[in-house]
């Protein structure tokens, strides 16, 4: 029944080399699903070894628990529709974050009575725990935003920031307070208190443009709980698979960061979206050119080549499977229709990509942002669904404006420039755009997934003629 | 001492392997990358099962040791499924054109 502890290193070694080889396999589509499984034989591995441990002795409680989590966990994944992936991503990391932080906190009382509680330990336990209950509070303001449950707008007071780091200072003092003598076991939770409501207070001025980033950082935080973890167990698998969680959110919220020129400060306590909101009137009056559905589709049907920029109007709006029928009808007609990805368009990385090939878009047909811009004076017609700040020029001549410096797709460029939007209520960063004004410019007013089918329904008449 | 510093040797040494092959990761693939790291990093559920099972487990330990094997196996089952659901999805082309 008990497996031979020698034996053991070598199975987590083997659940390691799974983890790593499944990243390693899902850098492309081809291999991806390759990934996912050696990655789950990885997983297989651990817990088997684990629950062979002689350590191991109690077993009802973990059955338990394993079936409840499998009883949960299968309905989400199947049920959950791909619109709601970012919810579903930052429901996950607050779990995992807290499964960390409870054990976390578990070992602290477990050590204290018998005894084990060094110094380094101590720290390990202490950036795990901390790591491990902001992370929670912070993915579950993170998931009440996405899901609207709450406000999706950031909230800002006046000295934010000062209170933020007070309490976060605060924090990390009593969790040095507490390396130094672990015995004051009175401040454990006045330090897991105050990482919770840090957690809070770091969300509430994040805006939806900004969720990408933070989503990304989460995740990082989550991996490099778990990582911390490793150390209090002096487990190299935990640490090996922190480590690459870790690394991996880490270098999305980079990505991110770029790709809004931003900084990971500016991210977390710019409160992006307050500033700007009162130039937005200032637009209003200015004309614009407006077209009607059976306009654009004839504008689209003589076109040689078309791009189309998705935002997160589009998921909004669940048009993606609207555009795929006119993708289909537009290609069936000999345009060349593709598909160009703003990294941070959308609610997390890679968001857009997911919502199209759930929709059968094949996915050589998505360009990412560096590759399509030299190539976008070469195209006849943007058509822009639900995007915004990630086509706005203004981020390319106005340096007062607050997105200056920001990369974009130069949707400008195009002969023609078709905008899909509601109303001229200005995005997610508040920012009028000066795109919408042009002379090359039309406005498409409407619902995108009402307005995709009337075009896709015109189309379907000039395919009759 | 020494044990812990040989883990932090592992820890840099995996952190630059992990920042490698993500380098490595398609844009296209972020969203179903962060899923599977996410489910990757459920790994916890080891720390979770030797707290819960331990013969003189307290109660407290018990309890929160419970807790974290829940947790932990929701975000192993329905990352890796997800995953794996999301990545289907990705075709290069069309089925068949008439």
């Amino acid at each position: 029944m008990t497996l031979d502890n020698a034996l053991l290193p070598f199975l987590y070694m083997l659940a390691a080399m799974g983890f790593i080889l499944a990243i390693k396999w899902l850098g492309s589509p081809a291999t991806a699903r390759r990934g996912v499984i050696v990655g789950e034989i990885g997983m297989l591995l651990a817990v088997v070894g684990t629950l062979l441990r002689f350590e191991v002795v109690n077993y009802q409680w973990i059955l338990v628990a394993f079936f409840l989590g499998t009883a949960v966990g299968i309905p989400i994944a199947y049920i959950m529709p791909m619109t709601a992936v970012p919810q579903r991503t930052a429901f996950s990391h607050a779990c995992g974050a807290l499964a960390s932080a409870l054990i976390g906190t578990a070992e602290y009382y477990k050590g204290l009575n018998q005894g084990g509680l060094t110094n380094v330990v101590m720290i390990a336990l202490i950036v795990e725990t901390l790591l491990g209950f902001l992370t929670f509070t912070a993915s579950m303001m993170a998931f009440g935003k996405l899901q609207e449950v709450l406000a999706q707008r950031p909230i800002t007071f006046k000295g934010q920031n000062f209170v933020n780091l007070g309490v976060f200072a605060a924090a990390a003092g009593i969790g040095v307070a507490l390396i130094v003598s672990p015995e004051q076991t009175f401040l454990f939770p006045i330090f897991a208190a105050l990482a919770l409501l840090f957690g809070v207070l770091l969300i509430i001025p994040i805006g939806g443009a900004d969720m990408p980033t933070v989503i990304a950082l989460l995740n990082s935080y989550a991996g490099l709980s778990a990582s911390a973890m490793g150390f209090v167990l002096n487990n190299k698998l935990l640490i090996v698979a922190g480590a690459l969680d870790g690394s991996s959110g880490f270098i999305l919220a980079i990505i991110m960061c770029r790709a809004m020129n931003r900084s990971f400060s500016n991210v977390l306590f710019g409160a992006f979206g307050q500033l700007q909101t009162t130039s937005a009137a200032a637009g209003e009056a200015k004309p614009v050119h407006s077209a009607s559905p059976e306009e654009a589709a004839q504008i689209l049907d003589s076109a040689r080549n078309v791009v189309v920029i998705p935002g997160y109007g589009m998921a909004v709006a669940q048009a993606q499977h609207k555009l795929k029928e006119m993708f289909e009808l537009l290609s069936r007609r000999g345009v060349d229709v593709r598909f160009a990805i703003h990294p941070v368009a959308g609610r997390m990385p890679g968001h857009m990509n997911v919502l199209l090939a759930e929709a059968d878009v094949p996915y050589d047909k998505l360009w990412e942002m560096d590759d399509i811009n030299p190539e976008m004076s070469n195209v006849d017609v943007a058509l822009i669904i639900g995007a915004n700040d990630v086509v706005n020029p203004g981020a390319e001549t106005d340096p007062k404006s607050a997105i200056a410096g920001m990369p974009i797709i130069q949707a400008y460029k195009a002969r023609t420039v078709m905008v899909i939007k509601r109303s001229m209520n200005p995005g997610f960063a508040g920012i009028d755009n000066e795109l919408y004004y042009r002379d090359n410019t039309l406005m498409l007013f409407g619902d995108a997934k009402a307005f995709l089918s009337s075009i896709v329904k015109e189309l379907g008449a000039l395919a009759k003629v | 001492m020494g044990a812990y510093e040989f883990d932090l040797w592992v820890f840099m040494l995996a952190a630059f392997l992990g920042f490698q092959l993500i380098r490595g990761v398609s844009p296209l693939l972020h969203t179903p990358l962060m899923s599977l790291t996410n489910a990757i990093s459920a790994i916890t559920v080891v720390g979770a099962i030797l707290l819960t099972g331990e013969r003189e487990a307290s109660t407290l330990s018990r309890i929160l040791g419970f807790s974290a094997v829940f947790l932990a196996v929701l975000n192993v089952v329905s990352g890796y499924l997800i995953t794996d659901r999301m990545l289907k999805m990705f075709k290069k082309r069309e089925p068949e054109k008439k």
